[in-house]
C-alpha cells in the first residue's frame, strides 16, 4: 500500500527531537485521512500539537480530560453515526492515559462496541510530566518514581483488551511505519471498536540519543521484547519483522543496555527478562498455531 | 397530554419530547427511573436517540461531551456520588461551552450510605460553570427540563444546564402533570464551534494565561446573559403553553414582613407554613429560588429573612444563606434542615419562623 | 385534603397500589399524589406509602402524620407496627385479612384480598397480587369512583384478571 504524501501533522510541532509519538501520529493520520477527528487526553501529544491559537494538526483535535478519552470517543462516534457521518474517531493516548487512569473508560467503550479506533502510544512512563512510573513501565526500568528500578512487571494491556474481543486489535512500533500504516487502514475499514498498541521509544525518557529512536524500536522487535501482531476478529497473526524474531532473536541485553533507564540492571534481572520473552513468544506461537 | 407520574418520569418525558440525539447515562438511586424510562423509549421507538450505557458517571459526561462537540443535542442524568464523580467533566463541559442538559436527583453523600434528599451534591458543584435550576413539582420538572435545552443551546449562553430534583421527595412522588406539544419550541441545535472536518482546528489545546483568562470571562458573560435568555424562554413557554415561571417563585410576599427562602420541595411545602403563620397574624411570605446559577436579584430590603438550607458548607454555613448574605446584604436566620432526607413538615417550617433571630443559625433536630 | 397511609411489606405491591389509587383519584378530576417512603428495606420488610387527594394542588411533600384512612395490606404487620399512630378520631381502617379485625375506637373494614388474588391465580414471584383488588375495595368505600378505579387498573395492567379482582373486592367488602 502506497503511503500518501498528505501530511496531517505539520512540521512545526513542539515535540522533543526524535519523538516517536509524533512519528506514530504522522502515520496514523496518513492512514486515516482527512475525515478524522482525534480525541486526545492529557499526554505528550497535548503539548506536541502546539499552543492556542495555533495548531500543528491538519484535522480536528479534541483535547479531553485524562481519564476520559475512550468515553468521549464513544460519544462522538455515536453522534457522528446518528447523523449518518462516517468520520473516523481516533483516540490517541499515552500509556498512562490508557493502562492506568483511562482503563475504565477504555474497557467500557470496548465492551459497548462503539465504532472507534483507540491508539495507545506506549513510551512506558508518564513522559509528559517528566518520566514517572506507569503501569506500562517495564520491570527494572528506572523512572523518577522508581529510582531503584521498577520492581513490578509491565501491565499486560493487550491481554486486558483481548478479553473484550474487539473486532480488531494490533500492536505496532514507531520503527516500522509501513506495518503501522497498514494496520490502521485495516482497523478503520471495520465497524466497531478497534485497538492498537504502539511502542514509542522515547529518547529523553528512556535515556538514549535522539537519533536512535528507530534503532531502539528495531532492537525491541528483534529481541522479541516487543512483538508485531494483529488479531483480526480474534485470530492472531504475527506481522512484519516479528515473523523472523519468532524464530531467531538477538539477546535482550542488546536492547536493555543501550538505554540509560536500565542502568544498573543486574545479570539476574536480564536473565529473568530474557526468560519472560522466550516464554511469551512461545505462547504467541502456540496461539498462532491453534485452531481457536 | 394530562397524566400522572413520578418526577423522574416527568423528566424522562421532557427529554423524549426534546429529541436529543445522544443520551449517555449510568444508573444511580434515586435517578435511575429517568434513564430506565429513556432506555425504554429508545427501545420502543418513541425516541430516536442513541442511548450509550456507559460504565461510570465520569464517562457519561465524557460521552455527552464527545457527542455535543459534534453539535448534537445531548442529555444525561445522575445523583449524589455520581455527580461529584463527574465533577472534573462538569468543568470540562462548561469550559468547552457545550449545551448539555442534565437532571440531578439531589441526594446525600456518604459515608454512611444515605439515599435521602440533600442538595449538598449539586451545591458543591456550584462553581463549575453550569446553570442550576431547582424544581419543586413533577410539572415544573417536565417544563424546566424541556426548556433547559433551549436555554443551554441559546447562542448567548452555550453553557450546560442542570435541573435538580429532591431525591425521592420529588423523583419518586406521583403527581399529575401535563406534557406539551413540543413541535417547534426548541430550535434545531446550532453550535457555532461544533467540530467541522472542513475547518479543522484544535479544541482545548494548551492555552496560555491571558487567553485562559479571557475564556473564563466569556463563561461569566454567558452566565450573566443567561438571565435574559431564561426569562425570554420562560416567557415564550408561558405564551405558548400557559405555565409561567420566573427566576424565583414568590408566595404572599406583597406585604410580607418575614420571608422564608428555600429551594426544591421545601420551597413548595413552606407555602403551607406561610398560610399557617398568616392565620396566626404573622405577615409571612415565601420565595422559592428556582435558578441558583445564575443567581437571581432579590430585593429583601426591610424584611426579616429565614433561609432553609438542605445542605451545608462546612466551616462557613448554609450555602443558600451565604449566597443571600453576599448577594442581598441581608442577615438571615439560617436553618439547616432536611439533610439526608430528614423529615421536615410545614409545621416545622412555621416553627423556624417563630424562633427566628437575626443572623442566627439553627440545626433542626440537632440544636435543642 | 384526604390523607391515606398504606402499610404493606416489600414485594406486596403497596407502592404500586398507591400509584394506581392516586391515578384513579386523578381520573375523578382530583389532585392526587402518591409517595413511597423508601429506606434500606428489602423484600418482606414493613413499608409505608402515602396518598393525598384534594380539590386543589397539593403542596405537601412530608409524611402523613394524621391520616384519614389507614390501609393494612398484611395484617401481621399490626403485631409490630402501630398502624393507627396519628389516625384521626374519625379515621377509618381497612385491613386485608381472612378474619374480621377490630381496631378499637375506629371503624374497621376487613376484606380478604389474598383469597381473591389466589382464587384468580394472581400470583407474582410467589406473592399474591393484592394491589388491584385493594383498589376495588377502596372504590367501595367511596374514596374513588368505581369507573376510575377500573380504568386506572386497566391502563396500568394488561392482565384482565386485575379488573376482575377489583370487582370481586368491591362486591365482597361490606360497608
Amino acid at each position: 500500500m502506497a503511503i500518501p504524501d498528505e501530511e496531517y501533522i505539520l512540521k512545526t510541532t513542539s515535540a522533543c527531537a526524535g519523538c516517536p509519538s509524533s512519528l506514530i501520529l504522522r502515520y496514523v493520520t496518513k492512514a486515516a485521512g482527512p475525515d478524522t477527528v482525534l480525541v486526545i487526553p492529557a499526554c505528550c501529544t497535548s503539548v506536541i500539537q502546539g499552543v492556542y491559537p495555533t495548531t500543528a494538526m491538519n484535522i480536528p483535535v479534541y483535547n479531553v480530560a485524562f481519564a476520559s478519552a475512550a468515553a468521549v470517543g464513544s460519544g462522538m462516534s455515536e453522534a457522528f453515526r446518528a447523523c449518518g457521518k462516517k468520520t473516523n474517531v481516533i483516540c490517541y493516548a499515552g500509556d498512562g492515559g490508557t493502562v492506568d487512569i483511562g482503563i475504565q473508560a477504555l474497557s467500557g467503550a470496548l465492551e459497548r462496541g462503539n465504532d472507534f479506533l483507540y491508539v495507545c502510544y506506549d513510551n512506558e512512563a508518564y513522559s509528559n510530566t517528566g518520566m514517572q512510573r506507569s503501569g506500562a513501565t517495564p520491570f527494572a526500568a528506572r523512572t523518577t518514581t522508581t529510582p531503584a528500578g521498577k520492581q513490578d512487571l509491565k501491565k499486560d494491556l493487550d491481554a486486558i483488551v483481548a478479553a473484550h474481543n474487539p473486532v480488531y486489535q494490533a500492536t505496532a512500533c514507531a520503527a516500522y511505519p509501513v506495518d503501522l500504516y497498514n494496520k490502521v487502514v485495516k482497523a478503520l475499514s471495520m465497524p466497531g471498536p478497534k485497538f492498537m498498541h504502539v511502542l514509542a521509544p522515547c529518547p529523553p525518557g528512556w535515556r538514549f540519543p535522539s537519533e536512535e529512536t528507530i534503532e531502539m524500536g528495531k532492537l525491541a522487535v528483534k529481541s522479541g521484547m516487543w512483538v508485531l501482531w494483529e488479531r483480526d476478529h480474534g485470530k492472531l497473526a504475527i506481522t512484519g519483522a516479528s515473523k523472523a524474531a519468532m524464530v531467531k532473536r538477538i539477546p535482550v541485553a542488546d536492547y536493555l543496555t543501550r538505554q540509560g533507564r536500565f542502568k544498573g540492571i543486574t545479570e539476574e534481572q536480564i536473565a529473568e527478562i530474557q526468560a519472560a520473552i522466550d516464554r511469551s513468544i512461545g505462547c504467541l506461537q502456540k496461539e498462532v498455531e491453534s485452531e481457536c | 397530554m394530562l397524566m400522572i407520574g413520578t418526577g423522574n418520569k416527568a423528566v424522562a418525558l421532557a427529554v423524549r419530547d426534546a429529541k436529543p440525539v445522544v443520551v449517555a447515562a449510568y444508573p444511580i438511586t434515586p435517578q435511575t427511573e429517568i434513564v430506565e424510562e429513556i432506555a425504554n423509549y429508545v427501545t420502543d421507538g418513541s425516541m430516536d436517540a442513541r442511548y450509550i450505557p456507559v460504565e461510570s458517571e465520569h464517562s457519561s459526561m465524557a460521552a455527552c461531551i464527545g457527542a455535543a462537540a459534534t453539535g448534537v443535542r445531548t442529555f444525561t442524568a445522575t445523583s449524589s456520588h455520581g455527580l461529584v464523580y463527574m465533577c472534573e467533566m462538569l468543568h470540562m463541559s462548561a469550559g468547552a461551552r457545550l449545551p448539555i442538559v442534565m437532571a440531578n436527583a439531589n441526594r446525600a453523600l456518604g459515608p454512611g450510605w444515605n439515599i435521602g434528599a440533600e442538595q449538598s451534591d449539586s451545591l458543591s458543584m456550584r462553581d463549575t460553570g453550569w446553570l442550576q435550576c431547582y424544581v419543586s413539582t413533577a410539572q415544573e420538572a417536565y417544563d424546566t427540563a424541556f426548556m433547559a435545552f433551549r436555554i443551554a443551546e441559546h447562542e448567548s449562553v452555550l453553557l450546560p444546564v442542570m435541573i435538580n430534583l429532591d431525591g425521592f421527595l420529588l423523583t419518586h412522588i406521583t403527581q399529575p402533570f401535563e406534557t406539551v406539544d413540543p413541535e417547534g419550541f426548541l430550535p434545531p441545535t446550532n453550535t457555532p464551534h461544533a467540530i467541522d472536518i472542513n475547518h479543522p482546528g484544535g479544541y482545548g489545546t494548551l492555552t496560555k494565561g491571558t487567553e485562559h483568562f479571557r475564556f473564563r470571562w466569556d463563561i461569566e458573560r454567558g452566565m450573566r446573559d443567561s438571565v435574559a435568555v431564561i426569562q425570554e424562554v420562560e416567557e415564550a413557554f408561558a405564551g405558548r403553553y400557559g405555565r409561567r415561571y420566573d427566576m424565583v417563585e414568590e408566595y404572599r410576599c406583597e406585604d410580607a414582613e418575614v420571608v422564608i427562602i428555600a429551594m426544591g420541595t421545601l420551597g413548595k411545602e413552606m407555602e403551607v407554613a406561610v398560610d399557617i403563620l398568616r392565620e396566626e397574624g404573622v405577615r409571612a411570605g415565601s420565595i422559592r429560588i428556582r435558578w441558583f446559577r445564575p443567581f437571581p436579584a432579590i430585593d429583601l430590603a426591610g424584611r426579616e429573612v429565614v433561609v432553609i438550607d438542605r445542605d451545608y458548607s462546612f466551616g462557613f454555613g448554609g450555602v443558600l444563606a451565604n449566597e443571600l448574605r453576599a448577594k442581598c446584604g441581608c442577615r438571615p436566620f439560617s436553618v439547616i434542615a432536611g439533610l439526608g432526607g430528614q423529615e421536615v413538615t410545614y409545621d416545622d417550617i412555621a416553627s423556624f419562623v417563630r424562633i427566628r433571630t437575626e443572623g442566627g443559625e439553627h440545626w433542626f433536630g440537632v440544636d435543642a | 385534603m384526604y390523607e391515606i397511609r398504606l402499610h404493606s411489606r416489600g414485594g406486596q405491591g403497596g407502592v404500586t397500589a398507591a400509584k394506581v389509587l392516586a391515578y384513579a383519584a386523578f381520573l375523578d378530576g382530583k389532585y392526587a399524589t402518591a409517595t413511597p417512603l423508601y429506606g434500606a428495606e428489602r423484600r418482606g420488610a414493613p413499608v409505608v406509602s402515602f396518598i393525598r387527594v384534594d380539590d386543589t394542588p397539593i403542596r405537601v411533600y412530608s409524611q402523613i402524620r394524621t391520616p384519614d384512612l389507614v390501609i393494612v395490606l398484611d395484617h401481621s404487620i399490626m403485631q409490630t407496627v402501630d398502624v393507627t399512630a396519628g389516625l384521626r378520631e374519625d379515621g377509618v381502617v381497612l385491613v386485608n385479612s381472612p378474619h374480621p379485625v377490630e381496631v378499637k375506637g375506629h371503624t374497621t373494614y376487613t376484606v380478604d384480598l389474598t383469597s381473591i388474588a389466589l382464587s384468580l391465580k394472581m400470583v407474582l414471584a410467589g406473592n399474591p397480587i393484592l394491589n388491584t383488588p385493594l383498589i376495588g375495595a377502596i372504590a367501595k368505600m367511596g374514596i374513588i369512583s368505581r369507573e376510575s378505579a377500573e380504568k386506572a387498573i386497566a391502563e396500568t395492567f394488561s392482565d384482565e384478571r386485575n379488573v376482575m379482582a377489583a370487582r370481586k373486592a368491591f362486591e365482597e367488602l361490606k360497608i
